[in-house]
């Protein structure tokens, strides 16, 4: 049988203080390509396995400025170059009644931004993973918590990994295949 | 926080938002359980197939309008709008309060709405669903209705993007888009522990598969929740724009009764009002036959009454301006307007109208009022009603009887109006009954971030 590469080593935790700690102590180690996995979102453990900014905000931002502006300029386009009724004399750039689709269309886009770049940037849909190989995995969405030393990361061992790991008191660990 | 939450509801001696003694376990398995291994009870068939008749006869109401045109309704020149814009307010307002469980709550920190926001946000959907077939069917052609949206044509044609109907369009078109968006960002992680409970192939698969292989990663979660943030702040002010927009409609419009400023503000506030209403009507039972009284509380109740209580009386002043600038504009049409609401044809109409809305919801002063899930149940029908009669005041007294007497008339509904109303509630209720057997109809992770053992100290 041909044994798989190593994508890295898991530990799992029982509660999310635990895995806070033991991810801000990895950190600290020296470990760098690591990741945390709990069943719910913890505010402290993005910061402890040292990830501190998102660009989810930037790329709303754009996204509800580019709806903005194209609802506003389609608007002045249609009404005012390529298809002017004349009512009564009125102004045809009637810029107050434009307000309303331009703040429609800056929402529309700001949240299709927000999900599909949040998406994006996490790099789903994925349906597959190595994490999920490991059969207790599945406790991740439910009570469990799990914290992943990559191989790829330049201090990773499988011996030493696996020992320090062991330092952090998990529940148990085990080898991820790749 | 949920620790700091249990000892200040006991301070104030409040129902906790969520009953002692759960852990993660047992919050997930009491809720994907309902979806995952609760076996399909008659109650449940009964009521799914009593709702899916109703929703047939909407399909028969409207393929027989579609057949005939809309002169089967009981609309004619002056009454051009009757049930159809009735009843589509009435339904968008409906939906607005799962927007403001989900959105405005989240925003001000109450933590509450964790237990009730996943069902209120799909009550959200299926309302703006229901009130979209109005406008589409009152086109009278509803298979062109494409042209209200700003495409190049070989017509050469453009909308009017100075009428608030155009408004409507992006209004309502971006409400429903945005919902469904927060509803689904808002399922993933729930749709992963699904995955991960289901012991059945195809349900592991389609779970899986709308999970989009979620794994809980803290990189994940922390962009997860600035976008969950995020939404929430654009569908806060986008929620109130919606109804804003909606009563655009009519103050745009020069009819006596419609002509008002007051209108977006008492619009938006009854929205809440029907809207919240219909949260009630919907938790008290599920709460019951599904045994979950331990995560939709007494509190839940009573925070939602209260919310009824303020929102009723804004609404109450909405009533006192219209009748107040009725008689000091000194504008002869606004008072005969008033004079009509009072003794005119449907005047049994509006005052059921203010005692449903204005006069029995006042019991819900007393807190033995608030607390019992009957009376509560009752009442919110009644507040249901009383905002539908609004709308029925505001579209059809108005319109009955404008500025000239020789062009009056009367609005007599006919059966397919009934038939279309009553068959989007079958519709609704049908969309209800399967959603709550498909789906987590609580929102799972976010219960689990109630319970004391989440809290993790800073460093």
């Amino acid at each position: 049988m041909k044994t798989l590469p190593i994508y890295g080593t898991m530990a799992e935790f029982d509660s999310a203080q635990h895995l806070v700690d033991a991810a801000r102590r990895t950190h600290e180690a020296g470990y760098r390509k690591i990741d945390a996995y709990s069943p719910f979102p913890v505010e402290e453990l993005a910061d402890a396995i040292g990830f501190h900014k998102n660009n989810v905000a930037l790329v709303t931002l754009l996204g509800a400025i580019t709806g903005g502006l194209a609802g506003y300029l389609m608007q002045y386009w249609i009404a005012v170059v390529d298809y002017p009724v004349n009512v009564g004399g009125r102004p045809l750039h009637s810029w107050p009644s434009f307000i309303i689709v331009t703040f429609e269309m800056t929402i529309l886009f700001g949240a299709i931004s927000a999900v599909f770049g949040m998406l994006a940037l996490n790099g789903l849909p994925m349906p597959y993973h190595p994490v999920f190989n490991v059969e207790r995995f599945a406790f991740a969405s439910k009570d469990r918590f799990f914290l992943i030393v990559f191989a790829s990361d330049p201090k990773y061992d499988a011996q030493g990994t696996r020992q320090f790991l062991e330092s952090l008191e998990p529940r148990s660990i085990s080898e991820v295949p790749s | 926080m949920a620790d700091h939450l249990d000892q200040s509801a006991v301070a104030n001696k409040k129902a906790p938002v969520i009953e002692p003694g759960h852990t993660f376990a047992t919050v997930t398995d009491k809720i994907s359980a309902i979806v995952l291994t609760r076996p399909i009870s008659n109650g449940w068939v009964v009521g799914f197939a009593a709702g899916f008749m109703v929703t047939m006869m909407l399909l028969f109401a409207l393929g027989y309008l579609f057949l005939k045109g809309t002169g089967i309704w009981g609309i004619n020149i002056p009454i051009g709008w009757g049930f159809a814009i009735v009843n589509f307010v009435w339904w968008i307002g409906i939906g607005h309060a799962g927007t403001l469980i989900s959105a405005i709550l989240l925003l001000l920190r109450q933590s509450w709405r964790n237990s009730i926001n996943r069902f209120a946000e799909a009550m959200t959907l299926f309302a703006v669903a229901c009130a979209g077939i109005f406008p589409l069917a009152h086109t009278g052609r509803p298979w062109l209705a494409y042209w209200m949206f700003p495409y190049p044509n070989t017509m050469n044609y453009w909308p009017q993007f100075r009428s608030p109907l155009i408004w409507d369009v992006f209004a309502v078109s971006t409400y429903f888009t945005v919902s469904l968006l927060f509803w689904f960002i808002g399922l993933i992680p729930d749709l992963a522990t699904l995955r991960d409970r289901a012991h059945n192939k195809y349900s592991q698969m389609i779970y899986g598969l709308l999970a989009m292989g979620w794994r809980g990663s803290a990189r994940h979660w922390a962009r997860y929740e600035s976008a969950y943030l995020l939404l929430a702040g654009l569908a806060t002010p986008l929620v109130l724009s919606v109804h804003t927009v909606v009563s655009f409609d009519f103050a745009v419009g020069v009819v006596p009764g419609w002509h008002t400023t007051i209108f977006p503000p008492y619009f938006v506030a009854g929205a809440i009002y029907s809207g919240f209403a219909m949260v009630l009507m919907l938790a008290i039972p599920i709460r019951k036959i599904y045994n979950l009284e331990d995560f939709i509380t007494d509190r839940h109740l009573q925070n939602s009454a209260k919310v009824m209580l303020a929102t009723g009386w804004i609404v109450a002043y909405g009533y006192g301006v219209e009748a107040f600038m009725g008689w000091y504009s000194g504008n002869r049409y606004d008072q005969t307007l008033l004079w009509n609401r009072l003794h005119g044809p449907f005047a049994f109409w509006y005052y059921m109208l203010l005692a449903c809305n204005l006069f029995i919801p006042q019991v819900l002063w007393f807190r033995k009022m608030r607390t019992s899930p009957v009376w509560l149940f009752l009442i919110s029908f009644v507040i249901l009603v009383g905002m539908w009669l609004e709308r029925f005041v505001i579209v059809v007294i108005s319109l009955t009887r404008d500025f000239v007497p020789s062009s009056w008339g009367m609005y007599y509904p006919t059966r397919w109006d009934f038939m279309t109303f009553f068959g989007t509630i079958g519709m609704f209720l049908t969309a209800m009954f399967l959603f709550v057997r498909i789906l987590p109809m609580i929102s799972i992770f976010e219960m689990r971030t109630l319970l004391p053992e989440a809290e993790v100290k800073p460093e």
